[in-house]
């Protein structure tokens, strides 16, 4: 995992969101989801290019499910965005691995 | 930007592609492999994996594509996790652009797979990722304790019924025959599981709820007759279609969508460009079959290269 990835859990959902200065693209996951495996790399790679810009963070489904039950995530991948200080809602919702230009195209909004 | 030169090009990284960068690797090819945003294919939602040959307790789906790219990696394949945008295969050497990156390559594999195929109603679109879904081993978990149901009748339909019966109260398998055309041993490992209902001669009509499935209309399909199934969660396991959209109009395809290659051979309708796994081969589909035509591709595209580069 990128360095420039947060790990979230049930606990720290809230604060991180809170605390953060950018929109958060939270990563919903886990180990036995493959989509979800290939997506890791290239969610990597946008992590390090949109640091600054875009922060990216990780939720653990099998750990967390509080947070992915709250999200009503009901498939995984699913990835959320956050505006800075508001993890009330999200305001864009993405379903399942895509690759790399798509995803920034999805994300034109956020990303510099 | 100018592009860059490749003997092989490979586009897709099941196992038909991940075994032709294998072979192609070890001739000294070093293939490029543009994986795609479903790199390892159809196997990375699979669970255990029975009957691919050398592994008696089974393997792990997932695990064994990742085996496949760390061989294809040792002998000196490259990689590009990304989806191809477009192809030019009117000269020589092919295009192939993956956003405003140009590659250009003397031979093309084309392995590109097939993806699940949907019921086509806009009620399943919505609810997509609330409740609907095209990955068992993915979303299964989301549904402990709670009814679900599962439409389709082929091997993959029944695999994942048997692996929802892990997490749901019920699995309902829907299935617009009489019969299942999944092989025996599944079909008798499903009829046997307590948790596994089906209703025959049914098909799904609609998918209702807001934010979350809450049931689905069915219509039988001798009778006509709707009724409505209260559940979770609908798997949709009916099949699946070439993932041939690039080469509409550039390669030949049959009326289903898949590229036509030449008989006992993986070659396409254009010279230098060969075709590999299940975007060619709508018969047998299965792992051990796609990574032996991805052998084969590896060996007609290494003659090729030698007659003509």
């Amino acid at each position: 995992m990128g360095k420039n990835i947060l790990t979230l859990s049930d606990a720290t959902f809230d604060e991180t969101i809170a605390g953060s200065d950018t929109p958060v693209l939270v990563d919903f996951w886990a180990e036995w989801c493959g989509p979800c495996l290939m997506l890791a790399p290239t969610l990597d790679e946008i992590a390090a290019e949109q640091d600054g810009k875009l922060q990216i963070a990780k939720v653990n489904v099998d750990e967390n499910p509080t947070t992915a039950q709250r999200f009503n995530v009901m498939s995984i991948p699913t990835l959320l965005v956050f505006q800075p200080g508001d993890s009330s809602a999200e305001v864009k919702r993405l379903v399942g691995a895509k690759g790399k230009s798509q995803l920034l195209a999805d994300l034109a909004e956020f990303v510099g | 930007m100018s592009a860059q030169h490749r003997e092989i090009v490979v586009i897709g990284s099941g196992p038909a592609g991940l075994t032709s960068a294998v072979y192609t690797a070890r001739a000294n090819l070093e293939p490029l492999v543009i994986e795609g945003v479903g790199a390892g294919g159809q196997l990375m939602l699979t669970t255990e994996v029975e009957n691919f040959p050398g592994f008696p307790e089974g393997i792990l789906g997932p695990a064994l594509m990742a085996n496949m790219r760390e061989q294809a990696l040792r002998f000196g394949t490259e990689f590009v996790t990304d989806d191809v945008s477009r192809v030019d295969f009117s000269s020589r050497p092919f295009g192939v652009w993956v956003g405003d990156t140009e590659y250009r390559a003397d031979a093309i594999i084309i392995s590109t797979g097939a993806s699940a195929r949907m019921l086509g109603l806009p009620s399943e679109q919505r609810l997509l990722g609330y409740g609907v879904s095209t990955c068992a081993t993915c979303d299964g978990f989301f549904y402990r304790g709670r009814p679900l149901a599962i439409v389709g009748g082929g091997d993959s339909a029944l695999e994942e019924a048997l692996f929802l019966t892990k997490f749901a109260t019920k699995v309902t398998i829907i299935h617009r025959r009489d019969e299942f055309r999944a092989s025996k041993i599944m079909r008798d490992r499903a009829l046997a599981n307590d948790k596994i209902d089906v209703i025959w001669n049914a098909e799904v009509t609609e998918v209702v709820g807001d934010q979350a499935v809450e049931s689905l209309v069915l219509r039988d399909t001798v009778t006509g007759e709707t009724s409505t199934l209260e559940v979770a969660g609908l798997f949709v396991a009916i099949g699946h279609t070439p993932n041939t959209a690039l080469f509409e109009g550039v390669l030949d395809l049959d009326e289903n969508g898949y590229i036509v290659t030449a008989a006992d051979s993986t070659a396409t309708s254009i010279p230098g460009v060969f075709a590999a796994g299940d975007v060619q081969d709508h018969v047998y589909r299965q792992a051990i079959t796609a990574a032996g035509s991805g052998c084969m591709a590896a060996i007609e595209t290494e003659r090729w290269l030698a007659e003509h580069a």
